[in-house]
């Protein structure tokens, strides 16, 4: 992977984690829950996990595909489902719904897998993995040839790391800023509708994925 | 279209609620008991320095007749900002406003003309009969969507009674709520602790036990509901129910503490069949895991002449206090009991829930005592208080008068007229006194009953909150 590819995937990442919805808000809330600033920390891990699986369920798939198509196909299928999803967050007033907060590590990680999930948060990472050459391939070629299977899940695997890194990292560091400092009068304040942000982000990306490609 | 910053009158947590800003309207279910003219949400001026203070400024008449308005709720409220599914961008804009005899679900948009809400679109009794319910009460804004409870069952079955889930957006109906229900059969209100996954509800009676008054036989017989139900909020099933005892009929108004750190809530008993008495329970955690309730307030029945007493009193020779409302303020601080039967507001502290301490009490109407407004000392005032409100910030205090159409009529065969009237709170040290400028009453509200008032922003009974 170049260091744009890391620097853009650990943006994303950072991106996400500053999203209340992704993660930090459901910390802060079981923090204060517990009055445990370590516990903000701690239901961080399973919201980690679960926002990693569902990157990874996007990237592992993209990933597989370009070792039997070829990456231009992918990015512009990718960036065709990027923008439909996008056009529909954007357009839709439909919203997440859940019940049930006094959740266990497991279930927080299926939360977070399923908020992730709805969110595109994976599919916003389609157009930096098609842009990475496959493993071993010069990217004169990259996008004509399919590659090996293996090298590129493990690309996929390595792209999620570096973006659940960043995500959590970031997370963290709101959802205790907010606990600590700041406290929730900012969430009236500050909380702007990222959901709108999000859509546009999946929008333009996925367009940029297309045209580029073709 | 979504907004770009959270509806400012949503709140994280309760904290921060009790410093929002005055409401400037309330709205007001008004019913016309003859069924001859529509009923109507009535629009009160409530902002102290406007002209037209304490005046109904506004009408919104329904489409239909004999809806019987009663209680009502708002599409979305501070629970929108819960971590788990925050969306917090929509707009605190919708009344849903339930009639409890026709089964007619209105929705009413306050957005263009706060003053004059429109009617935006009618759910009508067929459509909320897929949920297999009718006869719609309680609405609150919650987690997965609106929740109605019901009295009754749905193509003339009288029950189970139980809750039905309307979408956030569409309003549609989108069925029953309950998964399994267990021993559950009776309706009323229900509210939860929405961080501990706990929903509540409470027992009146089904329509047949209802809708024609109060029947007095079923009364004697203990068979009014008078036990409360827990509930797995994210499974949708029973968990426990806690008997008051069949002498404590009827278990109406939940009123859990505000702050989600805390466990427990308290529920009004209308009346106890062995003295006459009503009281307030308060249920909570206990040690084991499991809830406990335990009676922490007794208002005694007082003794009156049998000549004073509509008939159905006169046998017992005393009137019943008739706890049918209760409202506890958004920092958990004081509870107001309305006892309609003898026209009293009663205001307690209850910093300790174990141990609530009268604070303050204001006598208005009354079966017996009839006693008058300052702001019109000449007129004996019928019914009593009986809904209640509180302002967020705890200042002000709304009640209005008229319990339920076939009732009013059993306990004040004159007429119960038409009143509202607004109370001051002293915080400090307690205390409550009617403020002699607002009192809406008479022709003012066109000859319709007034039940159950909502605050513009939201009100001590509209929102939950999952920060404490």
């Amino acid at each position: 992977m170049s260091w744009l590819a890391v620097a853009t995937l650990a943006g994303l990442g950072a991106f996400h984690g500053l999203n209340p919805g992704m993660g930090w808000l459901f910390a802060v809330a079981i923090g204060l829950q517990e009055r445990s600033a370590l516990a903000v920390l701690r239901s961080l891990l399973p919201i980690a996990a679960g926002h990693a699986l569902s990157v990874f369920a996007v990237a592992g798939l993209v990933e597989v595909l370009r070792s039997v198509l070829a990456t231009r196909v992918v990015a512009i299928a990718g960036g065709v489902v990027m923008v439909g999803f996008g056009l529909w967050k954007a357009l839709s007033r439909r919203h997440f719904a859940w019940a049930g907060m006094r959740l266990t590590p497991w279930q927080l990680t299926g939360w977070s897998f399923l908020m992730s999930s709805v969110h595109g948060a994976g599919l916003m990472l389609v157009p930096v993995l098609v842009a990475n050459p496959p493993p071993g391939v010069h990217r004169d070629h990259a996008l004509h040839a399919p590659s090996d299977p293996g090298a590129l899940l493990w690309q996929g695997l390595a792209a999620t790391t570096v973006h659940t890194v960043a995500m959590v990292a970031v997370a963290g560091a709101v959802g205790l800023l907010v606990y600590r400092v700041l406290g929730l009068e900012v969430l009236r304040r500050a909380w702007v509708n990222l959901d709108l942000v999000w859509a546009v982000a999946l929008i333009g990306s996925g367009a940029a994925a297309v045209v580029l490609t073709i | 279209m979504p907004l770009w910053k959270p509806d400012p009158t949503f709140y994280p947590s309760p904290r921060q609620a009790v410093t929002a800003p005055a409401e400037k309207l309330a709205y007001v279910a008004a019913f016309d008991r003859s069924a001859e003219k529509p009923d109507a949400i009535a629009v009160l001026d409530v902002d102290e320095t406007s002209t037209s203070y304490g005046r109904v400024v506004g009408w919104t008449d329904l489409p239909y007749r004999g809806d019987e308005l009663h209680h009502f709720g708002w599409n979305a409220c501070s629970s929108a900002l819960c971590p788990a599914a925050p969306h917090p961008h929509v707009e605190r804009r919708y009344l849903i406003v339930p009639g409890l005899r026709s089964s007619r679900i209105y929705v009413l948009d306050t957005k263009d003309d706060p003053r004059a809400p429109r009617v935006m679109r009618t759910i009508q009794p067929e459509e909320l009969a897929k949920a297999g319910y009718s006869r719609p009460h309680t609405v609150h804004c919650g987690p997965e969507g609106i929740y109605v409870s019901n009295l009754g069952g749905a193509d003339g079955a009288d029950g189970p009674g139980g809750i039905a889930l309307l979408d956030h957006d569409s309003f549609d109906v989108l069925g029953a709520w309950e998964i399994d229900r267990g021993p559950q059969y009776f309706g009323y209100d229900f509210w939860w602790h929405l961080t501990r996954d706990v929903l509540v509800t409470s027992e009146w009676g089904t329509p047949s036990m209802i809708e024609d008054g109060l029947v007095g036989e079923l009364l004697l017989g203990r068979k009014y509901g008078h036990q409360i139900h827990f509930w797995d909020l994210r499974k949708r099933r029973h968990l426990q129910t806690l008997d008051l005892g069949d002498q404590h009929q009827m278990a109406l108004e939940l009123r859990p503490a505000h702050d989600p750190t805390k466990e427990y809530g308290f529920v009004g008993v209308v009346v106890s069949v062995e003295d006459l008495s009503a009281s307030v329970w308060l249920w909570h955690r206990d040690d084991g895991g499991a809830f406990t309730i335990r009676k922490v307030i007794e208002i005694p029945a007082e003794p009156a002449d049998a000549a004073d007493l509509p008939p159905i009193l006169q046998p017992f020779g005393a009137v019943p206090p008739l706890v049918t409302d209760i409202d506890l303020s958004v920092d958990d601080r004081y509870l107001y009991v309305s006892a309609w039967g003898i026209g009293k507001l009663l205001q307690y502290d209850v910093s300790d829930p174990f141990a609530p301490r009268l604070t303050g009490e204001v006598r208005l109407g009354g079966i017996v005592s009839r006693a008058a407004h300052p702001a019109a000392p000449e007129l004996a005032l019928a019914g009593g208080p009986q809904m209640v409100e509180v302002s967020r910030d705890g200042r002000r205090v709304y009640i209005t008068n008229s319990l339920y159409g076939a009732w009013d009529d059993q306990f004040y065969p004159d007429g119960v007229g038409a009143w509202a009237a607004k109370l001051d709170v002293d915080l400090d040290s307690g205390g409550i006194a009617p403020d002699p400028r607002f009192f809406p009453h008479g022709d003012e509200f066109r000859g319709l009953r007034v039940h159950q008032t909502r605050l513009q922003g939201g009100d001590a009974s509209s929102d939950s909150y999952c920060f404490p």
